[in-house]
């Protein structure tokens, strides 16, 4: 201690020199790399001298910190300029020479990133090689096209290095939340797991709800071998002992197609008991929904497997330790199993080649509304918005200057304006920086003929009628968000009230069972932040067309005057 | 002290009068009921009561056996959501004897029955007609290709009828549905087990015709395909929407087979493929260490 005040006392002599000091002063380690970094990276604070971590990691140095306002605001202004490694800079930006004048407080770069082009995919990378049906769904077309090769051997590698294949790959959940899929699929194998004689289940979640998604469709019709063998490899890597597929009551052909592929799977030895040979035992089942979208959430699904209606359980416990019947289990997409044979066959590092780091992999996107030729498709993550749409779908009707807007990952994404789509690349993170999200990559594209306000409304319709009616702020919540929404949508209403809307979804968030209620609450949010004139000037017409505003709740401006109002607080 | 309260009492004799003379107005909701969803209670009626007796076939009770083996034994219950279903296929729609009779044959109280038959809503708890035809209409199909707004007047307008009613000759009941699934072939319709997507207004009223020319031939919804895997119709891999959008408007209509009623067969650019041309590649490509 003797020693650091010394210190502190020379500091005040020579300001220079502090932060070499603190290098070798009874600081932490932490701190010794603290100041030598700054000595790498902020050159503004080391020419000013001390160092706000410094300062903060020791109490007794209040003198020199205090005497530091204007280097710390130089540092941290610095900080605020330059672009964060997860930044929305949509092209990766180049390792520029101002980066390197970084302030303490901000992460290390990571460093820059080999690849900087991202999208056309090449054919020999494609994974769903039958997604425009070019082959027949059988066995053999199936095992021509690579499925079911070796994966006896696969299986009999045994659960970590499965994990730890699909962990390298860096895939992340395909059905929206985009959660790491190594990582949760490990959970299932928790301490002394293999003492409890409970069976463990994997449901795939096939209730394919989203509006604007349709990739699980194509899969299960033209490629159901590669989801159950998916299953199959999953299931091992998680130890369980059969698979439910949940899948849509509407699906009613593609529950056929999946139906048939499990009986020849079984016929071949290939799933059931000893499956492949591998001496591990595994069922295959299907279990239709019966048309609830919620049923797409991952405690609402085992609800409704277990033969109730599908409301939503609170989490924790979460499903990996009590799921379906009480017993472990694990709920994923059916993409999310459907690539994974693929990428234990071609090495994870095949997988993480492409796209951005932490978002890699090759997606099934899904584009429809305003473009040319609306298609599904597979592609690289962190493709550019605009060239997915130019490339696959023909471009937007009307030229990329006609785009309005697009809703990037199906309707539970906020919307995003031109101007935020004219640079996007479409994967978890960039997306999540543009306030939206990847979801289901199902692209909702609008040109300006569209009526945004009215699409949007649409969909708080939609979630209003498949809400649940278990948590009071969904159930009541979306109800009001309609009637505001559909009132919006002609202008009746004030300028006021779009605060309240907003105020009112912000309520909703966070405080449901499940995320239904951000699910409704974030379009219209997403509509508001962009949007917001266009409401306002619905507003202005209405109120011209009818000689006044609109008051709240949507009355009449002479609503007060004809005495329908009995208490006209407006 | 007069002169102080004649004011008052003049004025408060005077309120009640005024008050009463304004229309006090206020419907429960201001906006519009929307017709989608059915009422979630049951009433008698002549074809729908618990009198009514119900008894599975003897095909399906075999089918029932098979559902059964697929969850454990002691969570029979699990099994509601299939043998329901087969249960409306059988009968045609989901009435209270057919839910009695399920809860009965998984020995659950009735009550949790009609939880399940309520909360979802592909169980018609009332009766249909023999094609029930569901459009759907929500954001991406209402922007999509000509917009669903047409199709659902189309169909309103062919068939003479709005959402949730039944046509006269009971062939066709029309709702409006939300996401079927298929919105990259936006607009579409389900109708009975089938999409029919890629419409435009002239191909709906064509199909809508096609069905109403072969009516007699129709069968009910007793497909069930999906639990035995058996049903020719339903088409897997390089048959999808193969004879889709042919049929239908030439001389003796026939029903297309469902799929696109435009000239691509399932979700592919319809110009020319962008991806996928070249040859597929097969075991070469996979790691030499397994």
């Amino acid at each position: 201690m003797a020693a650091w005040w010394l210190i502190m006392k020379l500091s005040k002599l020579n300001e220079r020199n502090v932060a070499h000091v603190v290098a070798v002063g009874p600081q932490s380690a932490y701190g010794a790399a603290a100041a030598n970094h700054s000595s790498h990276i902020c050159p503004i604070s080391i020419n000013d001298g001390f160092t706000p971590l410094a300062s903060a990691s020791n109490p007794n140095s209040t003198s020199t910190s205090t005497r530091r306002p204007a280097s710390k605001a130089a540092c941290s202004l610095t900080a605020r300029v330059l672009p964060s490694t997860t930044s929305t800079t949509p092209r990766v930006p180049s390792f520029t020479p101002q980066q390197s004048s970084r302030g303490l407080a901000t992460v290390q770069d990571a460093p820059p990133p080999k690849k900087t082009q991202y999208g056309g995919l090449r054919d020999q990378d494609r994974i769903f090689q039958n997604l425009y049906g070019r082959t027949g769904a059988d066995l053999k077309s199936a095992k021509k096209l690579g499925d079911w090769h070796k994966t006896k051997e696969i299986l009999a590698k045994g659960h970590e290095w499965i994990i730890s294949e699909i962990k390298a790959s860096g895939l992340r959940g395909r059905g929206g939340a985009g959660f790491p899929s190594g990582m949760k699929w490990s959970f299932m194998n928790f301490k002394d797991w293999d003492k409890d004689t409970k069976p463990r289940y994997l449901l795939v979640n096939a209730d394919e709800g989203e509006p604007g998604t349709c990739k699980d469709r194509e899969i299960m019709r033209k490629d159901p071998h590669k989801l159950i063998e998916g299953c199959l490899v999953a299931g091992r890597a998680m130890n369980c002992s059969a698979a439910y597929i949940y899948i849509r009551g509407e699906f009613y052909h593609e529950a056929t197609v999946l139906q048939r592929a499990i009986q020849e799977a079984y016929q071949d030895g290939l799933i059931g008991k000893n499956a492949c040979g591998s001496g591990y035992d595994f069922d295959v089942y299907v279990h239709r929904g019966m048309g609830a979208y919620i049923c797409g959430e991952e405690t609402s699904l085992i609800e409704s497997l277990e033969g109730k209606p599908g409301k939503p359980r609170l989490k924790p416990p979460f499903p990996a330790s009590v799921g379906l019947f009480g017993c472990p289990s694990t709920v994923a997409n059916v993409e999310t199993i459907a690539v994974a044979p693929t990428i234990c066959r071609r090495g994870g590092s095949w997988f993480a080649s492409f796209g951005r780091e932490r978002n890699s992999g090759t997606k099934l996107f899904c584009i429809s509304g305003h473009v040319n030729n609306p298609c599904t498709v597979e592609e690289e993550m962190s493709i550019p918005l605009r060239e997915l749409i130019d490339k696959h779908c023909g471009g937007v009707r009307g030229g990329w200057d006609n785009l309005k807007a697009i809703i990037p990952g199906g309707s539970s994404t906020p919307i995003l304006p031109k101007s935020v789509c004219d640079e996007q690349l479409m994967d978890f993170d960039a997306l999540k920086d543009s306030q939206s999200g990847l979801g289901t990559a199902a692209v909702i594209v609008m040109d300006k003929s569209t009526d945004v306000v009215r699409a949007i409304s649409r969909l708080s319709h939609f979630y209003r009628h498949e809400s649940c009616g278990q948590c009071t702020p969904c159930r009541e919540g979306s109800k009001w968000t309609e009637q505001m929404m559909s009132r919006f949508e002609k202008g009746q209403g004030r300028v006021r009230e779009i605060d309240m809307l907003q105020e009112l979804t912000k309520q909703v968030e966070g405080h449901t069972i499940c995320a239904l209620g951000e699910a409704f609450a974030w379009p219209i949010q997403g509509l508001i932040r962009h949007f917001r004139p266009e409401l306002e000037a619905r507003m202005k017409d209405y109120s011209e067309a009818q000689g006044g505003a609109a008051l709240a709740g949507g009355w009449d401006h002479s609503a007060v005057k004809e005495g329908k109002l009995i208490s006209p607080g407006q | 002290m007069a002169s102080k309260l004649t004011p008052y009492l003049v004025r408060s004799a005077f309120r009640p009068v005024r008050i009463a003379s304004r229309t006090q107005c206020r419907t429960f909701t201001a906006t519009r009921t929307v017709a989608s969803g059915s009422l979630a209670v049951h009433r008698d009626t002549p074809v729908n009561n618990a009198k009514i007796p119900f008894k599975f076939t003897e095909q399906n009770n075999k089918l029932i056996d098979e559902i059964l083996k697929r969850y454990p034994s002691q969570y029979k219950k699990a099994a509601v959501m299939p043998i329901l279903d087969l249960g409306q296929r059988q009968h045609g729609f989901c009435s209270l004897s057919v839910m009695n009779e399920v809860a009965r044959l998984l020995e659950m109280p009735p009550m949790r029955v009609y939880e399940v038959a309520t909360f979802y809503t592909m169980y018609n708890r009332n009766p249909v007609g023999k094609l029930h035809v569901q459009v759907c209409t929500t954001t991406p199909c209402q922007l999509g290709g000509c917009g669903s707004d047409s199709i659902v007047k189309a169909v309103t307008d062919h068939l003479g009828i709005k959402g949730g009613e039944t046509t006269k000759d009971g062939l066709f009941t029309f709702v409006e549905v939300e996401c079927l699934g298929a919105c990259v072939n936006a607009p579409m319709v389900q109708i009975n087990d089938d999409y029919y997507e890629d419409l435009t207004p002239e191909s709906i009223i064509q199909l809508l015709k096609a069905f109403q020319e072969s009516a007699n031939d129709i069968q009910g919804t007793g497909a069930t395909g999906a639990l035995t895997g058996k049903d020719d119709k339903v088409k897997s891999g390089v048959e999808v929407g193969v004879g889709s959008g042919k049929a239908a408007g030439k001389g003796g209509l026939k029903i297309p087979a469902p799929g696109p009623m435009s000239s691509r067969r399932s979700c592919e650019n319809s110009v020319g493929l962008t991806n996928l041309t070249s040859e597929p590649w097969g075991t070469e490509v996979f790691r030499k260490d397994l």
